[in-house]
């Protein structure tokens, strides 16, 4: 694989998809803490809000430590170079914490949507889109279920509402090298020239430097990882590792590899509430295809009904459940331990 | 002659044709127009096989013989955007308009909660919510006629072939006014409403998620006994309304899974979100049409 001489946009995702490993409970002086040692190394872009996105504190997938206005307009004001996004999934936010998060100095926002629905974002990207100098992205989840020429027509609406980069992203680590090749280079070759592509990666299958080396190669040009790979499932992408390739295959990303290290090992590592890794269920929901902030939820049930969680896991990816639906887990649970005779 | 209190229609598509099939059963009304803005309608054509009026020139093509035609309940099955003026203009008319749009210019009807002080009030319109609304806040009011509610969140998943454009053309709609009717209808202190849409093969029935946080511990067998009533309550209009699971207490949250299977009146049964519209649409006009018909409440008296 020849990368060498591109140019590519790294993305943390540390103090986002990280809040599922944490539970939400990042604090504000872990997030500035955290931003500020990127802003140093280099980072271009780090991801702030609650890991579902603005507006996802609930019951459903938990309340966080702080508010994301308090994480975004703390985190926003110490960055120096580095710049600050926030995602956004319609169903759980509105265009109100839209607002609010460009008040407290975002300059990009990602509206999320299932790989099949991205016309729920409509309404979301062309507000987006409106404001002054916002980079305005599309986020489409769980790309592996569809075939890429579907997955293509849903990336095409998300440019045609205004976003001016789309990302395909594998929320439950499921996708093969080839998997990603197939769908980011149909992308490249139908979208506008000046649309941007990015990938987001899992790690749960192990497949996370594998999966965004293949993305670029087939012309994506933005990347999303986590240092130390904090994020759900077995995590992101870990970003400290993709740079050191990026080193070695001549891809210039702009962040320095001893500081990325550095932030990780003394950093991130220590505030885990567990170690981030191919675990059991991890591997599990990225062999299933299951979406993977779906972890921790499936290990609370399994353990308070004494179940296996990855029974839970496998049987979520069979109904085809998507990203959101963490209320099927508990429901789920309750039925199986009725099924053996437990409850 | 019929003694049933006429009614009108407004919206031919999936929404009005389903409540049009229910309201022919209806003892207490009786559908005689169908209101659309499109002529090749398909929906208005279905409507003139069953001997309905018809007009594809909107509200204003129904006008002129509303009054001589006994109009006194009409539905508005369009869209937020054309509520107001269709409302102003049945009202003027002497019409109660049910709201099974967005718009939510008349109070929160959800039948077994509060439909029967909608109707004491004479509201001359009165708003559906949203059917992740319907679903839910009936089971929100049945903590919270227990005990204090502080916070009522609500989690409605629905498969990709029930929802429609307009729902997804402004999804935040769904999530505020469900907000909104968790508070003011379920009395929870603080509403929070989350959709999921599902595209799964064959088609998921809707199913609801309603967590409640309460302001001291649950008393849980108060809690069951009202949640088991008020499902038997929803049962009466939406028959495939389920208790899946629960309620679950977890030290201050109590949560309740639901599904809401469909009738497959002219939707499919998958399609539980929109049934539970149609069918408390239904519940609210029969009751209007039930008071009018004892001659308690006169539409436009005042």
């Amino acid at each position: 694989m020849n990368l060498s001489g591109k140019k590519i946009t790294l993305h943390d995702m540390c103090l986002r998809d990280g809040m599922h490993a944490k539970r939400h409970q990042i604090t504000v002086q872990e997030m500035v803490q955290i931003a500020t040692a990127m802003d140093a190394a280099g980072m271009p872009l780090i991801e702030v809000s609650h890991g579902d996105g603005l507006g996802g504190a609930s019951v459903n997938y938990g309340f966080p430590a702080n508010t994301d206005e308090e994480y975004l307009s703390a985190v926003c004001k110490q960055m120096k170079n580095s710049k600050v996004s926030a995602l956004l999934l319609p169903g759980i936010g509105t265009v109100d914490h839209l607002k609010m998060a460009v008040d407290c100095g975002i300059s990009t926002i990602r509206i999320a949507t299932h790989c099949t629905e991205a016309d729920v974002s409509e309404q979301h990207i062309k507000m987006a889109a409106k404001i002054d100098g916002l980079d305005t992205v599309g986020f489409l989840m769980m790309a592996h279920m569809i075939e890429p020429e579907e997955l293509l027509s849903q990336l095409k609406l998300m440019e045609d509402y205004g976003a001016n980069c789309v990302y395909i992203t594998d929320s439950a680590g499921y996708m093969l090298p080839d998997d990603v090749s197939a769908r980011i280079s149909l992308a490249r070759a139908e979208l506008h020239p000046d649309t941007e592509i990015g990938f987001h990666g899992h790690h749960n299958m192990g497949m996370g430097i594998a999966n965004s080396l293949a993305a670029v190669e087939a012309g994506a040009n933005r990347i999303d990882g986590s240092i130390a790979g904090l994020g759900a499932g077995a995590g992101n992408t870990p970003l400290e590792v993709f740079v050191a390739v990026c080193e070695r295959m001549g891809v210039e990303t702009g962040v320095d590899l001893f500081k990325a290290m550095d932030i990780a090992e003394d950093i991130v590592v220590p505030m885990m509430d567990h170690l981030v890794r191919v675990d059991r269920d991890a591997l599990t929901l990225g062999y299933a295809g299951v979406y993977s902030s779906f972890l921790l939820f499936a290990k609370r049930s399994a353990e308070k009904y004494k179940l296996s969680s990855r029974d839970i896991l496998v049987e979520l990816g069979r109904r085809r459940t998507v990203g959101g639906q963490e209320d099927m887990i508990e429901d789920l649970a309750l039925d199986m331990a009725r099924q053996q005779g437990t409850l | 002659m019929s003694n049933k209190i006429k009614v009108a229609i407004i919206g031919p598509g999936n929404i009005g044709t389903d409540l049009l099939i229910k309201a022919m059963r209806s003892d207490v009304i009786e559908p005689v127009w169908m209101v659309g803005v499109v002529a090749e309608s398909p929906g208005l054509a279905r409507a003139e096989e069953l001997g309905l009026k018809t007009t594809a020139d909107g509200v204003d093509g129904m006008l002129s013989s509303m009054q001589t035609d006994g109009v006194q309940i009409c539905f508005d099955a369009t869209s937020a955007y054309v509520h107001e003026e269709n409302s102003r203009k049945v009202n003027e008319a002497g019409a109660v308009m049910i709201d099974l749009t967005p718009a939510a210019i008349g109070p929160f009807c959800v039948p077994p909660v509060n439909l029967a002080d909608a109707v004491a009030s004479e509201a001359m319109n009165v708003n559906m919510v949203t059917c992740g609304g319907q679903a839910t806040i009936p089971l929100v009011a049945a903590v919270s006629r227990v005990q204090a509610v502080t916070y009522g969140e609500i989690i409605a998943t629905v498969s990709s072939r029930s929802a429609g454009p307009g729902t997804r053309k402004n999804i935040d709609e769904f999530t505020r006014t469900t907000a909104n009717g968790i508070e003011q209808v379920g009395g929870a202190q603080t509403g929070k409403a989350i959709i999921v849409i599902n595209p799964a093969e064959p088609p998921l029935i809707m199913r609801d998620t309603v967590h409640c946080l309460t302001e001291d511990e649950p008393d849980q067998d108060a809690i069951i006994n009202s949640v088991k009533d008020m499902i038997i309550q929803v049962q009466k209009y939406v028959p495939g309304y389920r208790l899946k699971n629960g309620p679950v207490f977890d030290g201050k949250r109590v949560s309740i899974y639901m599904e809401v299977e469909g009738l497959g009146d002219f939707l499919p049964k998958y399609a539980g979100n929109l049934d539970i519209m149609t069918a408390a649409g239904l519940r609210t006009a029969e009751m209007y049409a039930e008071q009018i018909l004892a001659r308690n409440f006169i539409p436009g008296r005042a």
